[in-house]
């Protein structure tokens, strides 16, 4: 029988499930960041003069920054020099269909469960799927073109699409916000693009599959989605990493836009390589996430179920602009061995009966970190605004660190908010009260873990719930102490 | 059914049972008392596996296993169940959720089919009569935010529903009023048959009027220093425990 301290060991040991490397040829820049890098990306991707223009404004907003300190861990070394902006996997010509996509690249994307090929994709999910830089394959496309929903790489809808890509690019995180959102607008490579026209109902979920291959590169992918009047659209990203001793970084910025009546729920299960269980390697994923409710009576929920990465640094926002307009925040995140999380999300109420809800879930294990960032901020004209926020962490050893930094900024009198926070601990009690039952060690925190973060998991589609259980309860597989 | 020989334990270090002989059959019912401190409790961690209980001398058999070698939830899938003291609260974990986990994996274990759906709400709904418990209850988080009296009667619940041939149960009326105790008696004498045992460990004479026992031990200082018949706990209730002390120092000055 092994004791609770073996378990803890032989989990730590656990290996990344998604840690092979794929051998394909790539286009990789030499290393280094300047502008002939930017204007290098930016002449490879064939973009207009106004989208190189905005590269470089971004590049000179960042040269004038500094990393910040304000966050709850130390901030890692970054040489930024030494990294290479660009890399993508060689192809000979334009692709015009999957066939065209070379094989390897098809088989690294079934080996991570995300058949690329339409005929056996998951029903009712349409994924664009981004290898290193480059986004190599969307599916589905002619069938959402039917209903004018447009589904694309960022940089096909950059040829496509320029006028509305050049509308609201920047709009929700301009050029200038951070750093990494700076760094990104210089040299970001690829991402997805999605506009659902008025009134669409989106018949599909629509899903984003990040995947970082090429060693010292950095990721730096854009998402934009528009949703116009009185549409809905459901999108999800999954991402994973190979197993690297050096960190990588995966700076990405996402945008939301929801006119009147629009909704959109983006969910996102982040699974990049975390390092090992001294914390060696691993994905720094820094990312800026910003949706704007643009309009009256817009929805935008967020749902984060962030299990991977060495650090995770991200405030998936949201700004009520509109009135009556609603935003979510939907979070578990999961750190064990060495792994910091510092995530949250910030909700500007700034129309009229704007309503909020925020539900993060936290889940520390071994001698990992996890904070609970969050800035609710009411301006003057948003009378009757309402917030709900809920904070819990639940701790499992007694190695692991839990923090919540809650701010709250109210200028308007009627503004309702209600903050509440729990800290529990996954007890030996309730384990040897479950094992008292017949139910082994691994089966009772996963039973306790997923009964701990069931509102969080009940926001996800269907079929990604599932995986979401399943990646949980592999992640925390006998962390208990 | 379960043989207890010269069973000592420690807790940090510290000897707590000191010699426990004990031989239960098929369908019978033991009552174990004692005063506070004596080790009753510890004896029901013991056999229940918990891990800060370490056994330093004398054999547990159950069915012809050795109980001492199985982890916890083994003990449990061989039939032992352990009614606790103070049931924890899980939140988030659906009380059902939970039983039919534990239901499946006893069940698993002996190679039975796993029973779902329909089978298994039948299954609950027959139970919850039977013990007479609080429907309501069985949809909400385990525990979570239930009275005292309302954690016992889940702890008889789950009794009914896992049907195990060893039932221990930890002071299963402390902190009941009368109209709870009597319930939860019910429960459990309606659970009693010639296959099943029962180990009913407490403090006072009174659950005994309504759970008969077939033997009474008396626990002192991590020995059963008396056993008799039902009379014995009415003697206790009477007399207390300190002519059973004052009688125990006079044979061991001998």
């Amino acid at each position: 029988m092994m004791n609770s301290n073996e378990i803890i060991d032989d989990i730590a040991n656990k290996e990344y499930e998604f840690g092979f490397t794929t051998d394909i040829e790539m286009d990789i820049a030499p290393p280094g960041l300047n502008e002939d890098i930017i204007r290098f990306i930016s002449a490879k991707k064939n973009e207009p003069e106004w989208l190189l223009e905005w590269r470089l404004k971004g590049f000179a907003a960042f040269k004038k920054m500094q990393f910040p300190s304000w966050q709850h861990f130390e901030m890692p070394e970054l040489d930024l020099q030494a990294l290479s902006y660009y890399a993508a996997p060689k192809k000979k010509k334009q692709l015009n269909s999957l066939d065209e996509v070379d094989p390897e690249l098809l088989a690294t994307f079934e080996k991570l469960g995300i058949p690329l090929n339409e005929q056996k994709a998951l029903a009712g999910v349409a994924v664009d799927a981004v290898f290193d830089s480059v986004s190599v394959a969307t599916t589905f496309k002619g069938k959402l073109k039917e209903m004018g929903v447009i589904f694309c790489s960022f940089g096909e809808a950059v040829q496509e699409y320029p006028d509305l890509v050049k509308k609201y690019l920047g709009t929700v995180v301009p050029h200038s916000d951070n750093i990494f959102a700076a760094l990104n607008s210089a040299v970001f490579s690829d991402g997805s693009f999605t506009y659902i026209p008025k009134g669409v109902r989106c018949p599909m979920e629509l899903s984003t599959y990040f995947r970082i291959n090429a060693q010292n590169t950095g990721q730096f992918e854009r998402t934009l989605i528009i949703a116009d009047e009185g549409s809905y659209v459901s999108y999800l990203e999954g991402c994973t990493a190979p197993m690297r001793d050096e960190n990588q970084l995966h700076a990405a910025v996402v945008e939301l836009v929801a006119l009147d009546h629009a909704e959109i729920k983006y969910s996102t299960v982040q699974n990049w390589y975390p390092g090992d269980k001294d914390g060696k390697g691993g994905i720094y994923n820094f990312v800026t996430k910003r949706g704007i409710c643009k309009g009256n009576a817009s929805k935008i929920s967020w749902t984060q179920v962030e299990t991977g990465s060495a650090i995770t640094w991200k405030y998936p926002s949201v700004i009520l602009q509109g009135d009556y307009s609603e935003g979510e925040f939907y979070s578990v995140a999961v750190v064990r061995n060495k792994q910091i999380a510092d995530t949250g999300t910030k909700i500007h109420h700034i129309g009229k009966g704007t309503k909020s809800r925020i539900i993060s879930k936290g889940i520390s294990a071994g001698r990992g970190d996890n904070s609970y960032r969050g800035l609710v901020a009411v301006g003057p004209r948003a009378d009757n605004a309402r917030n709900f926020t809920q904070c819990d962490s639940l701790l499992i050893g007694n190695e692991c660190g839990s923090h919540t930094f809650p701010y709250i900024e109210s200028r308007n009198k009627t503004a309702m908010i209600e903050h509440e926070a729990t800290t529990s601990k996954i007890g030996e009690d309730q384990i040897f009260y479950l094992n008292a039952r017949g139910i082994d060690t691994e089966k009772a925190v996963a039973l306790i873990v997923n009964g701990y973060v069931k509102e969080v998991l009940n926001q996800l589609p269907m079929e990604f719930a599932v995986e979401a259980q399943k990646l949980l309860s592999i992640t925390l597989e006998g962390s208990v102490g | 059914m379960l043989t207890i020989k010269n069973l000592h334990a420690e807790v940090e270090g510290k000897q707590i049972l000191k010699g426990i002989n004990l031989e239960i059959g098929k369908g019978e019912t033991h009552a174990i008392m004692g005063p506070n401190g004596s080790g009753k409790s510890s004896l029901a961690s013991v056999l229940a596996g918990r891990d800060n209980y370490t056994v330093t001398e004398g054999e547990v058999w159950f069915n012809g296993k050795n109980l001492l070698d199985l982890s916890p939830e083994d003990r449990a899938r061989e039939g032992v169940f352990l009614a606790f003291q103070y049931p924890v609260e899980i939140p988030g974990v659906s009380n059902l959720n939970f039983l039919k986990t534990a239901l499946n994996e006893i069940r698993t274990y002996k190679g039975l089919p796993t029973i779902e759906g329909r089978d298994f709400l039948k299954l609950t709904k027959e139970k919850q009569q039977l013990v007479d418990f609080n429907a309501n209850l069985m949809n909400r988080s385990l525990n979570e935010g239930f009275s005292g009296g309302e954690k016992k009667r889940n702890e008889i619940f789950q009794l009914a529903m896992l049907d195990p041939q060893l039932a221990i149960l930890d002071e299963t009326d402390s902190g009941l009023d009368i109209d709870a105790l009597r319930i939860v008696s019910n429960g459990v004498n309606k659970l009693r048959d010639a296959e099943k045992s029962f180990v009913v460990i407490t403090h006072y004479q009174r659950l005994l009027e309504y759970i008969v026992p077939d033997f009474v031990h008396v626990l002192y200082n991590g020995r059963i220093i008396k056993t008799g018949t039902k009379e014995l706990a009415l003697e206790l209730e009477e007399r207390g425990y300190d002519w059973l002390k004052e009688e125990l120092h006079l044979k061991e000055s001998v």
